[in-house]
């Protein structure tokens, strides 16, 4: 039974307000250190142990893309121990959605990985249409596609830019990159009504269907994304400033890759030939033709080319899928709106979101909302090798391995 | 007389010597024995007056210029105050400087605890002195140095060299962990970039054979007869040496590529992070004007000073001339600021040690080859030889060892 | 050639730079509050109550059944029934609600309660400068100040209300006829009532 409670009404909210000090901090007792040790690891080539510099990149950082804190351990300018710290961005996704209706949560998964909310919507509409055993209509599959292709690029874009800014560009590629970025969110806003929280999906199919001249501007859009790209390469890829910078830097092997379970571009930048959209063929993707580009080194100039050529194949993807889009219905006729309970059970649906593989976990005990809803976060799990990559490189490279490692916040600590 | 003397002359009795002629009007009207010391406070204030306000316009150019590169308009909101008059009453954004200067003079001084009061408070100003010292032996225009010294040049680089303890002492005194890697990082860049500056610095040296500044610039003046002026960077070694002396006058000022100490992702603001209000602005003011200071003197021995570069246009005043070539440095400089990322610490100290030592040095050798092959179609060749072999040479070798380069990218199957 | 990348970098930033004076299209920023560039027509800001005629209160459409104050994700609506009824556009007496608050503060504008709503009663309205300086009261909107007009929604959606004036008209139209239809039924019963003594 939902308590139907009004919190923030005045009248109410003095008789329930709780009585704990209004500081997290004054309420938690914080040994010194946080209980962990300054133990530095031998580096490589048995330097000798000079006086360790404990700096802590702080949760106030220009170019900790949000809330993040690292506590590095600096050896004159290497780094010999680095721990990252999270959990400032916390939000209880996970509990709300136990609360919450299956509708309810769809508005909270725009919020994850706030920079490209179709794919999250995306990936969650997956999972219950596996629970639920809906099917899809035509029409609905390749508005999924053209909307999850857009936010590949409008994500990839940004995070080139954001990684030139933090090697200190100031902020030119950047601009660029947001300028595209505006163009696909006017498309965004006029087909779902806002321009990053979309809550587009449903499950069994999409809220709504293309306005008139979408489809238009939609191509209008994708013909001229070649051009845009065309002038990033130029201004990016030869400059030898950006290639001394990024080669050879936070390279991540092969191996520790596959076992720590890396998804997405940093795992093609290894080499790794793993495509969810080649491997699962979710939606309709087997019906466009597209390659994946793979890197050899492993290195933050690696990453930084393969979303610059997903970036094209996506354009590719986008010419196929805006020429072929059929008439029909929007929605699965068998799902329902309200009332929703999918019979008791478990499913985990996956797509290949543009920071990696992100997945829904979840259990149904037969009632409207979830036993357990459980998000796989692609931000997260590829953040658990940066310690690993960070050893040896000097302070000022920490911060751009970290830009290569394409993290959100609202998905690392939902 | 031929038409080049007579547009000179055109030009001489007009506004070419006006501030020549104005100051001294104002000394004679002093008694005699207090003119020496007239003479000098006018100069001064000339210098801060004007170089004051060329500071504050560049900083307004150039939050402008690099906000249409980036595809937005800079700042356009501030005016100046009595100008709310109809269409121009924002002034297109040009009275920022003035909200910025009295934002900074009215904000708090905060001073950390545990600092070093004495040094924190020295550090700003044993930045700016030793800088507004260097603009004094730069020749403005004809006649129009400050000090005419023999060793002008020697002067300034001995002057310049005090700018280098300042950071330091900025960093130190700060008792803070990024403030004192700034320091350091700072401290190695700049004395890294005093040798192939000093030493691109010397080829005009060697060829004019003086090391008074003004006697360089005259030697650059188009000879009667000639329509093309004797630029030195019109001649290759003149180029490369133009060249060197700019990138090492950008690692020298901290400015992008080479803004390091300020890196403002990593370490936030560096060794000025702990000064607020009016001494973070002295800072700020200081490094702009090593940036004047640096292109000034480039200009001087590399493009001419104050000559103008056609004989034709030399009705234009010398001053004027010194000027509009000061305001295209500072426009490439801003142009560079806005493209390129920053260096990393490393590869920095390998650029000046590895690459542009060596390419000065070479230059040096490449003077003498065009002094003593007499400067015609022959040297031309081999002087551009000369100089160009090793650059290629050590371009390609200066990162082969970590194999950088362009990549190509296979796709899966 | 050491130099050749950054040369062409720069050439980039330069054709921008010129670029951004002689083509306006180029700079993506208006300079807002004196430039506004106009909402797109499926925009949503926050949810807003549509009444028809004249009267705000008599007009609402809304007829209390609770079913977006229980779909609200962050629960942000409040509503209480009203103890009597009054007709709707179809002449059947309705609730309505005696309160109908929406803390706009808590509203994350997900338009569920639009979709879920069966009386097209609450819809989105495009205006988002709503900041006050009331910190606990200026944000929780009541009927009153929710209550817009038909025409309102008509100008800032105007295909959706085309589709929904279409849909009304035609459940009108349903609505008289059936109750036409009720009305001859009952005449006809009451002549045959009144028919059979005569004959009996």
């Amino acid at each position: 039974m939902r308590i139907r409670t009004y919190p923030f009404h005045p009248a109410i909210a003095s008789a329930r307000r709780p009585s704990y000090p209004p500081r997290v901090t004054d309420i938690m007792e914080t040994p010194a250190n946080c209980g962990y040790e300054v133990q530095p690891k031998a580096l490589p080539d048995g330097a000798p142990e000079g006086d360790l510099l404990e700096v802590s990149m702080g949760p106030h950082h220009p170019s900790t893309h949000g809330v993040f804190r690292m506590d590095v351990v600096l050896d004159g300018e290497q780094v010999v121990k680095l721990k990252p710290v999270f959990g400032y961005l916390h939000r209880n996704h996970e509990k709300i959605a136990e609360n919450a209706s299956y509708l309810a949560s769809m508005p909270y998964t725009d919020r994850l990985d706030y920079f490209c909310s179709m794919t999250n919507n995306w990936a969650y509409a997956l999972s219950v249409e596996k629970l639920a055993g809906l099917e899809v209509p035509e029409r609905a599959q390749y508005i999924r596609v053209i909307t999850a292709e857009l936010t590949r690029l409008m994500n990839h874009t940004c995070l080139i830019g954001f990684l030139v800014q933090d090697m200190g560009a100031l902020g030119t590629p950047l601009m660029y990159a947001f300028r595209e970025r505006e163009k696909i969110l006017d498309l965004m806003e006029s087909l779902s009504g806002s321009r990053m929280m979309c809550n587009y999906m449903r499950f069994g199919g999409c809220r709504c269907d293309l306005p008139a001249g979408w489809l238009e501007q939609a191509r209008k859009v994708t013909d001229e994304f070649p051009k845009f790209l065309d002038e990033y390469e130029q201004l990016l890829t030869g400059n030898e400033i950006l290639m001394a910078r990024s080669q050879g830097v936070g390279v991540l092997p092969r191996g520790l890759a596959i076992k720590a379970s890396i998804t997405g571009p940093m795992l093609r930048a290894c080499g790794v030939d793993y495509d969810l959209r080649k491997v699962d063929k979710y939606g309709i993707y087997d019906r466009f033709t597209f390659r994946v580009p793979l890197g050899d080194h492993g290195d933050v100039y690696d990453r930084l080319m393969v979303r610059l050529l997903e970036m094209r194949e996506s354009v590719a993807i986008l010419q196929q899928a805006l020429k072929a889009v059929p008439e029909g219905p929007i929605v699965d006729p068998k799902a329902k709106l309200r009332g929703f309970r999918p019979k008791a059970g478990e499913a985990y649906g996956r797509i290949e979101a543009p920071k990696g593989e992100l997945g829904f976990h979840l259990i149904s005990d037969g009632g409207p909302n979830p036993y357990r809803y459980r998000v796989r976060p692609p931000s997260l799990i590829n953040l658990t090798v940066l310690e690993d990559m960070c050893l040896g490189q000097n302070v000022a490279d920490v911060v751009i391995i970290l830009g290569s490692v394409d993290i959100v916040l609202g998905e690392v600590d939902r | 007389m031929d038409s080049t003397t007579f547009f000179a002359n055109l030009a001489a009795p007009g506004f070419d010597q006006l501030f020549v002629t104005l100051k001294a009007l104002l000394v004679s009207a002093f008694p005699e024995v207090i003119q020496p010391l007239v003479s000098i406070v006018l100069s001064i204030s000339a210098i801060i007056a004007v170089f004051g306000l060329l500071f504050a316009i560049t900083t307004v150019v150039e939050r402008k210029g690099l906000g249409r590169i980036q595809n937005r308009p800079g700042p356009n909101r501030v005016g100046l105050p009595w100008f709310h008059v109809g269409p121009l009453s924002h002034l297109n954004g040009f009275g920022q400087w003035l909200a910025d200067g009295i934002k900074t003079l009215i904000k708090e001084d905060i001073v950390p605890r545990s600092a070093d009061k004495v040094i924190h408070f020295l550090a700003p100003l044993s930045l700016v002195v030793p800088v507004l010292l260097a603009f004094s032996v730069l020749p403005f225009g004809r006649n129009m140095t400050p000090i005419e010294l023999d060793a002008g040049l020697l002067f300034f680089f001995a002057v310049g060299a005090g700018t280098e303890l300042s950071v330091f002492m900025a960093g130190w005194s700060s008792r803070n962990k990024y403030s004192l890697l700034g320091a350091m990082r700072a401290l190695a860049q700049m004395l890294s970039y005093e040798i192939p500056l000093i030493l691109s610095a010397l080829t005009a040296v060697m060829l004019v054979g003086t090391l008074s500044l003004n006697d360089i610039v005259v030697a650059q003046e188009a000879k009667p007869g000639q329509w093309l002026a004797n630029w030195h960077v019109f001649t290759p070694w003149g180029f490369a040496g133009f060249i060197l002396f700019l990138i090492a006058a950008t690692a020298e000022s901290n400015r992008s590529p080479f803004d390091i100490p300020e890196g403002e992702s990593e370490i936030i603001a560096g060794y000025y992070i702990e000064y607020s209000g009016f001494k973070f602005a002295i800072f700020f003011l200081g490094e702009y004007f090593g940036l004047f200071a640096m292109s000034g003197l480039a200009i001087t021995l590399f493009l001419g000073g104050w000559t103008a570069p056609i004989a034709f246009l030399s009705f234009i005043p010398s001053w004027m001339w010194f000027f509009g070539k000061l305001f295209a440095l500072i426009a490439l400089f801003i142009w560079l600021r806005g493209t390129l990322p920053r260096v990393r610490m490393d590869q920095l100290m390998n650029f000046a040690w590895k690459f542009m030592l060596p390419l000065a040095l070479i230059n040096l050798v490449n003077v003498a080859v065009w002094h003593y092959t007499g400067g015609g179609m022959v040297s031309w060749v081999v002087c551009t030889l000369i100089i160009g072999i090793p650059y290629l040479l050590l371009g390609r070798t200066l990162f082969a060892g970590q194999k950088l380069g362009p990549r190509t990218y296979r796709y899966a199957s | 050639m050491l130099g050749e990348g950054i040369i062409k970098g720069m050439a980039v930033t330069a054709k921008n730079f010129v670029g951004s004076y002689r083509d306006p299209e180029r700079l993506t920023t208006v300079e807002y509050p004196e430039q506004r560039i106009p909402a797109k027509e499926n925009a949503r800001q926050f949810p807003f109550l549509v009444f028809d005629g004249d009267n705000p209160m008599a007009g609402l459409r809304c007829v209390a059944c609770q079913i977006c104050e229980k779909e609200c994700p962050p629960q942000c609506i409040y509503i209480e029934k009203s103890k009597d009824k009054k007709p709707d556009h179809t002449g059947k007496p309705q609730f309505y609600p005696a309160i109908f608050d929406i803390d706009v503060s808590v509203c994350m504008s997900c338009q569920i309660c639009v979709e879920v709503c069966p009386f097209e009663a609450i819809k989105m309205d495009t205006e988002f400068e709503l900041s006050t300086e009331d910190r606990f009261g200026g944000l929780l909107l009541h009927r009153e100040q929710l209550a817009k007009s038909v025409l309102h929604h008509r100008k800032i959606h105007p295909t959706e209300e085309a589709e929904i004036e279409a849909r009304r008209v035609e459940e009108r139209r349903k609505a008289e006829e059936k109750a036409k239809a009720d009305a001859e039924a009952k005449a006809k019963a009451a002549a045959k009532k009144e028919a059979v003594p005569v004959q009996g």
